[in-house]
């Protein structure tokens, strides 16, 4: 697969997600369908299981490569048993059900990793056993069998007899948050990350600074926040933050990729670090105004390779964000220094040659990070001297365009990743998350090979209108609609309406484990959102 | 109510948020830098008030005011005193909002020094008429009017009774502010005021999503904070009917979502009505009839009209079936009940989107409308119903409420009904304005603020410059406005949503049924809004942000 080494962490490598749940499980209703993403393959049957909370278990299987002790895994078992048991408060069991004896209960094998065929593992009676190569994949795979237990009238919980083999369509499934528009609170970002893991996201895209503010608290830098942020106290992400993130992230099998977005979008980036911006001009005196980065600086490169080495330490994805998007060239254009560099270096009046200039420079300084990276399409548009693992960034246009960009990218041997149709902080009335979930990621013209390089899509929440106070609702489940999308076979799950009541019911199971998921439309909840 | 007819309200605001997408995928060359820097709020001269009080003296003289010597108090010649528990209760919590908790109150003789010359200590409320309605509930007639002025030694708030009190505890609380080192501080001050309308209301609706009774009641003191006074609760619809009725169990025991956990007990609508009238707030119940009503058929039988498919009864149900006796035996029982357990001297009948394709398949009807010599204007047999429950409801001693269709299809009303405007774009619904009045009728309206629709971009300002008595009409026509109501349908709302999808947009309708008419600055509303939307999220209230900015108490919820 193309995507080798997307995900590291620690010391599991995940080559591919890739896992295999297997239940073989004696009775009931509820089938695959009700787990959302859609499994890619499976089969269940109407045979159901009692669960019982006081005797179910998480274990290692004996031939699992991870044991007690794996970090990853230890903390999923125990946040999996709260999901699936939400009534069971430990004290008491709801005894009394005398059907459900405890040598009926269900135990759990995680086989992780492990060579083993899908043919090959072994399903002893009332025991469900999970086959992953890697613990990311048995985390998705613990979110899965969560999905799958449910109660019946009286309480009780049942699993039904199904054998799952899943994998996700694409490798790159995010979501961005804008944390520059509107300062989102650490516990508003760890919820979002909560979420992502029970639509199975696996990349947070932290668009963490633009031109608003930047809250991003820099060890070498410490003033860009102390100058740039709303508040230089409250409203910043101070380097214990960050980690937090990554780790509550990293346990929930999510990257987190870090965008430090330039040349332009970095208006607040200049209270705190002076001639980094270009200053602009009316006429022949400066205006007071400052424009983006100054390109024609050679302290710019050395602040902007200082930084991001702070950032590629602290933020261990191999991949990060550079944004360069959206560059407006009126004040590069009024700024004579700049236009003597753009003579001196031959670029003639072609300002897009001086952003590509600055890109190519900056680029660089992350490949010799060791870091990979991810820039907006403007990026491409403008000039094609990249690095051929650079991975380009879709946002723009109607299906109509991204669908040419996409052709025209991949056709130049590029890796893309697709966010135009998922701009979900466009809200409109009604049901659209139907849009989202029609996309066709792929439907371009382009070679089979030209689709290979589509690594995936991107839900992207921009933060004009959206803080900690509707963040929630206005992200869920319209993201869980691209979820299934990045996630799912598109054949088998093409039906918006056959997904209309699956997603319904996902939608509750959000609200019962405390996620402020909004309604698809008129209906209840078993369990309603408690808070205000 | 909800059909999607309301276009005017998607056109508003569009062209002014489109260049400010970040990103906007359309707009790729749009570049929003320069449009968003200047959509920083700036101080207005008014501070943070909102709605804006009708006549305002703000001075440069700043008093502080401290949480250990501060206090709210009855003035002597106040004609509601510490019996008041309204009033009581008000002064906790303004004391609450303005300090954010007790402060450690001063020994006697020990606080003297903190009363020095610049120090506020205390605010006076005096009720001036003899009877302060400390008991009473809040009718459309109330007098909501207060003065109130800060200064030395102390501030004073008049008004006439409790409900303007009320409001004015509200304003003098928005005039409080923190100085550069944290210490609460207010300006010297002379307010006036009182409301442009009398009816300044929020509709929520709980059938097409139960909202749970806590959600009802924080967006009640919202609405306090807004100086909203009436809540329309839509109560049942065709989805659920969660009213648990004493009369008629069996229509929530059949009708709720769930019998138990998805309905309204009469102890929650005592909660509601009672947290209401501690905040001047009305509560106006709609049980809306003929149509709108297919949760009611699952808990009466033979209440609904059933269709026929040819000349079988298909199964399916319409609208109440209004030839038969028992349909009016039940409807006098049911708001005979309404009646004594909603004080409110109105209550809203609902009369809207009749679909009559089923009475048209019913034999019976058809039998009935020759009888009646209706022919085939089905709109007559509606206005038949209508006027039958007109006069049941009549006897209850209620006044009624009821969407325009009523008044279109001209039924006879009562003089002193309220015709609720909902429908049309703008031209539609100020002719219909101009119509109704006309006519002689008292009027609310709705069109331009149903909130329940939403789109990208500062939708608000388009709630803010739309205005009830713009439309052609004399004098005595635009007194015949007596407010307006956000409507917040409930199709794509619940608990999980209603409050940020609420707050602050209702804000801009409560300052223009509140506010003077000619207070119709938008950049000076945007200024004083944002500042109010974050004093909302300090009370613990998630509005949601107007554009890209902070504030210095970020909601804590998730």
């Amino acid at each position: 697969m193309e995507t080798t080494g997307l995900v590291s962490f620690g010391r599991y490598t995940c080559s591919h997600l890739y896992f295999l749940l297997l239940i073989v499980l004696p009775l009931g209703q509820h089938t695959v369908e009700g787990v959302w993403p859609l499994p890619q393959i499976f089969t269940s049957s109407i045979e159901r299981y009692p669960l019982n909370p006081q005797a179910f278990y998480f274990g290692y299987g004996r031939q699992s490569a991870a044991q007690f002790g794996c970090s990853v895994l230890d903390a999923a078992f125990i946040r999996y048993y709260s999901l699936i048991f939400p009534d069971y408060t430990g004290k008491h069991s709801t005894t009394g059900k005398s059907h459900i004896g405890k040598k009926q209960s269900v135990g759990f094998d995680v086989l992780s990793p492990s060579l083993l065929f899908p043919d090959n593992l072994s399903v002893s009676a009332g025991k469900a056993s999970l086959n992953a190569e890697t613990v990311w994949g048995a985390v998705r795979g613990l979110e899965t069998f969560s999905q799958l237990v449910y109660q019946d009238d009286f309480g009780s919980y049942f699993v039904n007899q199904t054998e799952i083999d899943d994998f996700p369509r694409f490798p790159f499934r995010g979501i961005l948050l804008d944390t520059s528009r509107h300062f989102i609170p650490v516990h508003a970002i760890l919820k979002t990350l909560d979420a992502m893991a029970y639509s199975k996201f696996n990349v947070f895209h932290w668009h963490i600074v633009d031109d608003p503010s930047f809250p991003y608290q820099s060890q070498t830098f410490p003033d860009l926040s102390r100058k740039g942020a709303f508040h230089p106290m409250t409203h910043i992400y101070t380097q214990s933050d960050v980690r937090r993130v990554i780790s509550h992230a990293r346990l929930r099998g999510i990257r987190v990729l870090p965008e430090f977005d330039s040349p332009g979008h970095t208006k607040s980036w200049g209270k705190g670090q002076s001639d980094l911006l270009t200053p602009c001009y009316s006429g022949s005196t400066p205006s007071g105004a400052f424009g983006p980065v100054n390109p024609a600086l050679p302290s710019t490169y050395q602040f902007m390779a200082t930084l991001l080495k702070e950032v590629s330490s602290v933020f261990p994805d191999s991949y990060i964000h550079l944004g360069g998007d959206e560059v407006n060239f009126s004040c590069w254009k009024s700024n004579p220094d700049v236009r003597a560099f753009m003579q001196k270096m031959g670029f003639g009046v072609d300002f897009t040659k001086l952003e590509a200039f600055y890109m190519e420079n900056i680029v660089n300084i992350t490949t010799f990070l060791n870091k990979t990276a991810i820039v907006w399409q403007d990026v491409f548009d403008y000039h094609e001297l990249i690095p051929k693992d650079t991975v380009l960034h879709i946002w723009k246009g109607s299906p109509a365009n991204y669908r040419k960009e996409l052709s025209r990218m991949t056709k130049a041997g590029m890796r893309v990743l697709l966010a135009a149709p998922w701009y979900i902080n466009h809200i409109s009335y009604g049901q659209d998350w139907r849009n989202y979930y029609t996309v066709q990621p792929l439907n371009f013209s382009g070679t089979a090979e030209q689709k290979k390089l589509v690594i995936g899509g991107e839900v992207c929440m921009w933060g004009e209108y959206v803080d900690a106070t509707n963040l929630t609702p206005r992200l869920w489940p319209r993201a869980s609609a691209a979820a299934e999308r990045l996630w799912s076979d598109e054949k088998q799950t093409s039906s918006v309406d056959k997904a209309f009541p699956r997603l319904q019911d996902f939608r509750c199971k959000l609200v019962r484990r405390g996620i402020r998921a909004e309604p698809l439309y008129v209906g209840h909840c078993k369990h309603e959102y408690q808070g205000v | 109510m909800t059909s999607p007819l309301q276009l005017a309200l998607l056109l508003l605001a569009l062209g002014f948020s489109r260049g400010l997408q970040h990103h906007y995928p359309d707009q790729a060359d749009q570049v929003d830098g320069e449009a968003e820097l200047e959509l920083v709020a700036e101080p207005s001269k008014f501070g943070s008030l909102w709605p804006l009080p009708q006549k305002v003296k703000l001075s440069a003289v700043s008093l502080k005011l401290t949480g250990v010597s501060f206090q709210i108090a009855d003035a002597k010649g106040s004609s509601a005193g510490s019996g008041c528990s309204l009033l009581q209760d008000a002064y906790r919590r303004y004391y609450e909002y303005v300090f954010g908790g007790a402060k450690r109150q001063q020994q006697p003789g020990k606080g003297r020094r903190a009363a020095g010359p610049a120090v506020l200590t205390e605010l006076q409320v005096w009720i001036t008429s003899p009877d302060p309605e400390c008991d009473g509930y809040p009718g459309v007639a109330s007098d909501e009017s207060y003065e109130l002025t800060v200064d030395q030694p102390y501030a004073v708030l008049k008004a006439p009774k409790v409900w303007g009190a009320l409001h004015g505890l509200e304003t003098f609380s928005q005039l409080v502010y923190e100085d550069e080192y944290g210490v609460k501080s207010i300006n010297s001050t002379t307010i006036s005021d009182f409301p442009r309308f009398a009816h300044r209301g929020i509709l929520l609706d709980s059938a097409r999503h139960f909202l749970p009774i806590k959600v009802i009641l924080a967006n009640l003191e919202t609405m306090a904070m807004n100086k909203l006074n009436v809540f329309h609760w839509h109560i049942t619809d065709d989805q659920s009917f969660p009213y648990l009725s004493r009369t008629f169990p069996q229509l929530s025991q059949q009708g709720a979502y769930h019998p138990y956990t998805h309905v309204y007990t009469p102890a929650d609508v005592k909660m509601v009505v009672e947290f209401g009238r501690l905040r001047g707030i009305r509560v106006i119940p709609e049980f809306d009839t003929p149509g709108h009503t297919q949760s009611w058929g699952k808990g009466q039988t033979d209440l609904l009209t059933p269709c026929y498919s040819g000349s079988k009864p298909s199964g399916s149900f319409g609208p109440v079936n209004p030839i038969l006796n028992t349909t009016y035996d039940f409807m006098s029982q049911f708001f005979k009940e309404i009646s004594t357990v909603f004080p409110d001297a109105y209550v809203h009948l609902g009369g809207d989107e009749v679909d009559f394709s089923c009475w048209k398949s019913n034999p019976d009807i058809q039998t009935f409308m020759d009888q009646q010599g209706f022919g085939k204007d089905f709109s007559k047999l509606e206005s038949f119903y209508i006027q039958k429950l007109l006069n049941i409801v009549a006897t209850t001693q209620k006044g009624y409420m009821i969407w325009q269709e009523v008044f279109d299809n001209g039924v006879q009303l009562k003089p002193d009904t309220l015709i609720h405007v909902w429908k049309g774009n703008k031209e539609q619904y100020q002719s219909e304005m101009a119509n109704v009045t006309s006519a002689g009728f008292q009027t609310l309206l709705s069109t331009p603020w149903y909130l329940n629709r939403i789109s990208y971009g500062q939708d608000w300002q388009g709630h803010y410059r739309a205005d009830p008595q713009d439309f052609k009409g004399t004098e005595e026509q635009k007194k015949l406005v007596i407010g307006g109501e956000a409507c917040l349908w409930g199709e794509y709302v619940d608990a999980t949503n209603l409050t940020p999808r609420l707050w602050p947009r209702a804000s801009a309708v409560a300052e223009r049924l509140w506010s003077a008419a000619d207070v119709t600055d938008i950049n000076d509303a945007f200024n004083r809004l944002s500042v109010h939307r974050c004093r909302m999220v300090a009370r613990g209230i998630p509005a949601q942000p107007l554009f890209s900015s902070y504030c210095p108490r970020e909601y804590k919820g998730v």
